[in-house]
């Protein structure tokens, strides 16, 4: 079967507006979550998210982002980043043939904001009022479209949508376009963009966010005990994959393989995860399977990990149910600590930190973890990074959503350069 | 009421707003989607801008022939109140 490598990476993130800067935070074990003082924000029981470190508005021009959706602005940023990272220009200087170009480039909910917003441009001034660009920049596969346009892809856009599994999802489809034949080259990941008063009341409503408005950096603390929800946050980030023949024939710098996936879904509830774990775990021995590994191969976990009360738990003790007896073996992290979660972008930004954690040997930690959950199976890298041993190296994300999907990317450091 | 000069003075901000043309660009002569650029979509928001700024009303069949800069100011003059 194919190999499908790493070539490129990019990322705007609560943490940084770029890859090095976002992967400096995860190091420093630094919070990106703030609290939001908008007026609109002062009756809601939630007023914390993790917002953008960088305006796009400091990439993107005045008129092009008028027909751009916060969240495709995101997009862009993150692919334009990733596809110069690996090497590749634009215009003329873009040398990937576009019908062996896949995109594949998911956000959980699509353009949020531009449809609010005109809906109450029009609800308070009339329908004349609406901009015609208002369904090209709702549209869930806006962000994956206008990376097509960027980049030139002719092989496929493609946009799927599972809520907070989505990036993860579109990374699998992107390995599959690879393995398949359809693409030498895969423009692959996720962003979100949902800062704003409705989602941050009906996620309330449902009592999964975090209240910890009078702490916002202490607010995101997976497996801590005195956790109450997660931290919604906005972002993205993009991978370049690559088949390890093209990579290898253009010379690219390679960061790590995509060696399995492992989709599952629950059918079991709308919102809730299956509390046996089965479908998670699932996942992550499909992933496994897929990549021809044995639990033990794996030293890491980057964990779905979103500081929700049930979730965290249920999430342990899948890994457990996943790996057996190799779980003590396998250092846990949830980064989403730090960046709170990015929703649709969360899959893509935590494979691209798990590529980059067997790349470096060092786990970015679980920062806010003061006091665990009593009787977790798992070794979590508690406030401080952690070193991976020497040799082959092997690990996985997870990422879960509401519909009961599960995603669990394997990464490995086999053909680095 | 405005001059002709300032309603094209004013339709330049405009069209430079939404499709960021250069303000010294827009003049009379001037062709909205030939020489200037401005896709179909674009046209839209600048005939909504025009009704909010002159306080005019411009039917969609009545859009269509406004293909100049010349067209859209000689409209607005006509029909401003």
């Amino acid at each position: 079967m194919t190999t499908v490598v790493v070539t490129g990476l990019g990322a705007s993130t609560p943490l940084g507006g770029n890859l090095a800067d976002t992967w400096a935070g995860l190091l420093a074990g630094r919070s990106g979550v703030v609290l939001i003082e908008d007026e609109w924000a002062a009756e809601l029981p939630t007023r914390i998210a993790g917002r953008l470190a960088v305006e796009p508005s400091e990439h993107i021009d005045r008129v092009k982002a008028r027909r751009l959706d916060r969240s495709t602005q995101i997009a862009l940023i993150a692919a334009e980043e990733a596809w110069r990272d690996a090497g590749f220009g634009f215009g003329d200087d873009n040398p990937i043939d576009p019908y062996r170009l896949v995109v594949s480039v998911a956000s959980g909910i699509g353009g949020l904001h531009s449809l609010l917003d005109n809906w109450d441009a029009q609800r308070d001034r009339g329908y004349r009022r609406v901009s015609p660009f208002t369904i090209p920049m709702l549209m869930a596969n806006a962000p994956a479209a206008n990376v097509g346009l960027m980049v030139g892809a002719k092989a496929g856009v493609h946009a799927p949508v599972s809520a907070c599994a989505s990036s993860n999802e579109a990374i699998a489809q992107g390995v599959d376009a690879i393995r398949l034949g359809r693409a030498d080259v895969v423009v692959a990941g996720g962003c979100e963009a949902t800062i704003h008063p409705l989602p941050l009341a009906a996620f309330g409503q449902m009592q999964a966010l975090s209240r910890r408005n009078d702490d916002p950096a202490g607010a995101s603390r997976p497996w801590d005990i005195g956790r109450d929800g997660f931290v919604m946050a906005e972002g993205g980030a993009v991978l370049i994959l690559e088949s390890l023949e093209h990579a290898q024939a253009r010379g690219a710098k390679i960061y790590g393989t995509i060696a399995g996936t492992g989709i599952t879904a629950d059918s079991h509830d709308i919102v809730q995860p299956n509390p046996t774990g089965e479908g998670q775990s699932t996942a992550m021995i499909r992933a496994l399977k897929d990549a021809g590994l044995s639990a033990s191969d794996i030293k890491h976990v980057n964990a779905h990990g979103t500081s929700t009360p049930q979730g965290d738990v249920t999430e342990a003790n899948s890994i457990n149910i996943a790996l057996g007896d190799a779980t003590p073996g396998c250092v846990v992290t949830s980064t989403k600590s730090m960046t709170g979660h990015l929703l649709g972008g969360a899959g893509a930004l935590e494979s691209l930190a798990t590529i980059l954690a067997l790349n470096t040997r060092t786990v970015p930690p679980t920062i806010n973890l003061h006091e665990a959950e009593p009787n977790l199976p798992i070794d979590i890298a508690a406030n401080v990074t952690r070193s991976l041993p020497a040799g082959d190296l092997a690990a996985i994300n997870n990422s879960f959503g509401f519909g009961g999907h599960n995603v669990a990317i394997l990464v490995t450091n086999a053909n680095q350069t | 009421m405005a001059t002709t000069e300032e309603i094209r003075a004013q339709l330049a901000d405009i069209v430079n707003d939404v499709a960021g043309v250069p303000v010294a660009d827009v003049q009379l002569d001037k062709s909205f989607i030939d020489d200037l650029d401005v896709d179909s979509l674009a046209m839209v928001e600048i005939i909504v801008g025009c009704e909010e700024k002159f306080g005019v009303t411009i039917p969609d069949e009545e859009s269509k022939n406004l293909k100049t800069v010349g067209d859209a100011v000689a409209f607005i003059e006509a029909h401003q109140a």
